[in-house]
């Protein structure tokens, strides 16, 4: 298919108004419980991001990290103090700049993916989620001598005017995870993409081609950093109002890298349906348990039964489909599609078999 | 039959001066010296484990030998890397295959276009107009190849999904996308049929009649290496034991006996 604005082709850009046309449009006229944009919206679009980041340094340029996070952290604490000490940033300033912290951590803990890969590469990355934590633990002025454990995050002031509703943090949430969407589109599917995605499948040959596996592994991890940096600012800004450590632990590190895995692992919007699938299955799993069995199950229990299918559903869709539920949702239009428009050509089909 | 070469062969483009390599207590290479010539197609041959793949290795850099250097247009070469051949317009193919296999065709050959791609990561991400004026000439650079080597029709398979052959081609392709001004072809026809053989020595000889790009190949048919190299060096455990035209290597009694093998 043939691009027609830039590198997208007709078909992206029809995905894309009808992403924006759901999202700006028919959700905020339609879902007016506040529930469905604290709870579910918001840390959806928080988390998809973040998965985004885990999907350019794992699904793209093939290097296990484990510690997204941390970045997270970083990222969060990081706008908590630039909001405190230099206002004047602003909020669009303070979040690229946090995002810029968070890219800093990326580079250092980035550098061991040039000598160890696999598994100890996903060993040395944990480094990265320990370290941070521990930093804004051990020295308070990154929690700005706070000793209740919990801060609360400041309110989002745009152009003067604070942003407390649950809908305008949908709309900044929202906001910010287009550009960066589209921007992630752009290098992925672009010549940033292409040496990411050769160091992935043969590091040699890439480098016997003139990529530079040094610049191009930092380059990854450092943009990695940035989406999760972001995604944290918002997580903690928008969804928690609050900045503590410990809702940067390593769950949530784990929580992320199997948003990446289910939804597809070098796929943009697998980060999408992998971030909804995870956040969604436990809400749906305890309306099952509250009006299917009225209470009858313990909630620990429930939370245990979505473990375990986690844990399933990572092993089938390793084994059956390792590119995730984007490409389940790719075959399901294809299918679809060919329902739709193959009518003509069935009784063409059934002829033939008839024939045979 | 005589033919007039657009490319007259030149002087030595690459030259390795007296390498040894050896892995622990094994010798791979010894002491082995040869040039090639600029705009020749020169034959790397010998029995298996002679050490000639990891001759290529040693000469993009690989493999760096324990003695002996690499001088590439004129230029000793102090420390090689596949990065720094490859900027100096070396390009290479593997024995094994070596392509990026869950890419697309067309995205393998792209790769290729590497070091004609000046633009950074926030340039792509913000699709600047100078990226979209890059990307277009790759692709079209890209396509002329994809072409020439007469693969239109699988250009956005991904080319984990291609037969043998086919891949072979793929990464001819990927060299060639490179506009290197010397390719090393490690096996470049091993495990074709002879239909298949033909198109690679035909592509060969082309891209070497037309854009001038010095060849050296590793190849193991004999009738293939003789009807299409300029020069043969020939490789037994390590060294050197022939280098000549085609006719010098057929008539030389240390080649024959060293693919014969020699009763005692």
């Amino acid at each position: 298919m043939k691009p027609v604005f830039m590198t997208y082709t007709k078909k992206d850009l029809i995905n894309l108004a009808v992403c924006m046309v759901l999202s700006v449009l028919i959700i905020p006229t339609f879902i007016t419980t506040e529930y469905w944009y604290t709870s579910i919206l918001i840390p959806w679009l928080c988390l998809a991001l973040a998965t985004i980041g885990q999907q350019v340094v794992m699904g793209y340029t093939g290097q296990l990290a484990l510690g997204a996070a941390g970045f997270m952290a970083a990222g969060a604490f990081a706008m908590f103090n630039l909001i405190l000490r230099v206002p004047d940033l602003g909020f669009v300033g303070s979040l690229i700049v946090s995002g810029l912290i968070a890219a800093a951590f990326g580079i250092l803990f980035g550098l061991p993916s040039l000598k160890v890969r696999g598994i100890y590469l996903m060993v040395a990355t944990l480094a990265s989620q320990f370290f941070i934590i521990w930093m804004i633990d051990k020295f308070g002025w990154f929690k700005n001598y706070d000793s209740s454990g919990i801060i609360t995050a400041q309110d989002i002031v745009i152009l003067g005017k604070p942003l407390t509703t649950p809908l305008a943090m949908y709309f900044v949430c929202l906001a910010v995870t287009t550009v960066l969407t589209l921007l992630a589109m752009n290098m992925a599917r672009g010549s940033t993409g292409r040496n990411w995605m050769a160091v992935r499948d043969m590091d040699i040959a890439a480098e016997s081609m003139g990529v530079s596996l040094l610049r191009t592994k930092v380059q990854a991890f450092a943009i990695s950093a940035f989406y999760c940096g972001v995604a944290g600012a918002l997580f903690a800004f928008c969804y928690l109002k609050s900045l503590e450590p410990v809702a940067f632990d390593i769950k949530l590190s784990f929580k992320i890298l199997f948003m990446c895995i289910l939804g597809g692992l070098g796929t943009i919007n697998g980060a999408f349906i992998g971030a909804a699938f995870i956040l969604l299955f436990p809400v749906l799993l305890n309306s099952v348990g509250n009006n299917v069995f009225h209470g009858a199950i313990d909630a620990t229990i429930i939370s245990s039964i979505e473990q375990v299918i986690f844990g399933l559903l990572m092993i089938i869709f390793m084994i059956y489909e390792p590119l995730g539920m984007a490409k389940l949702w790719e075959n399901l239009k294809q299918s679809i599609r060919l329902k739709l428009f193959s009518s003509g050509t069935k009784s063409v089909k059934s002829s033939a078999q008839k024939s045979e | 039959m005589e033919y007039e070469r657009k490319f007259k062969i030149g002087k030595p483009i690459l030259e390795v001066n007296n390498i040894s390599l050896s892995f622990g207590g094994v010798k791979a290479i010894t002491d082995t010296s040869f040039n090639v010539l600029e705009h020749e197609v020169r034959a790397i041959i010998g029995p298996n484990g002679a050490g000639k793949s990891s001759m290529l290795n040693c000469i993009n850099g690989i493999y760096k030998p324990q003695q002996g250097t690499v001088s590439f247009k004129g230029k000793q070469i102090p420390d090689i890397t596949p990065n720094i051949m490859a900027q100096m317009g070396l390009s290479r193919t593997f024995q094994n295959l070596a392509l990026f296999k869950r890419m697309s065709v067309l995205d393998n050959i792209l790769v290729g276009r590497k070091l004609h791609t000046k633009t950074n990561f926030l340039e792509v991400a913000l699709q600047l107009p100078k990226v979209k004026k890059e990307e277009k000439l790759n692709r079209d650079r890209s396509e002329e190849i994809i072409s020439f080597l007469e693969i239109e029709d699988i250009k956005d398979t991904p080319v984990g999904k291609l037969p043998y052959g086919l891949q072979k081609k793929v990464e001819l392709g990927r060299a060639l996308a490179t506009d290197s001004s010397i390719i090393l072809l490690d096996e470049p026809m091993a495990g074709m049929n002879v239909e298949e053989k033909r198109d690679m020595c035909r592509f060969i000889l082309k891209v070497n009649d037309e854009l001038g790009t010095t060849m050296v190949l590793i190849e193991h048919d004999m009738g293939v290496v003789m009807d299409i190299s300029d020069r043969v060096v020939v490789l037994d455990y390590g060294k050197v034991i022939g280098d000549g035209t085609p006719d010098e290597i057929m008539a030389n009694q240390k080649v024959i006996d060293a693919y014969l093998g020699v009763a005692h």
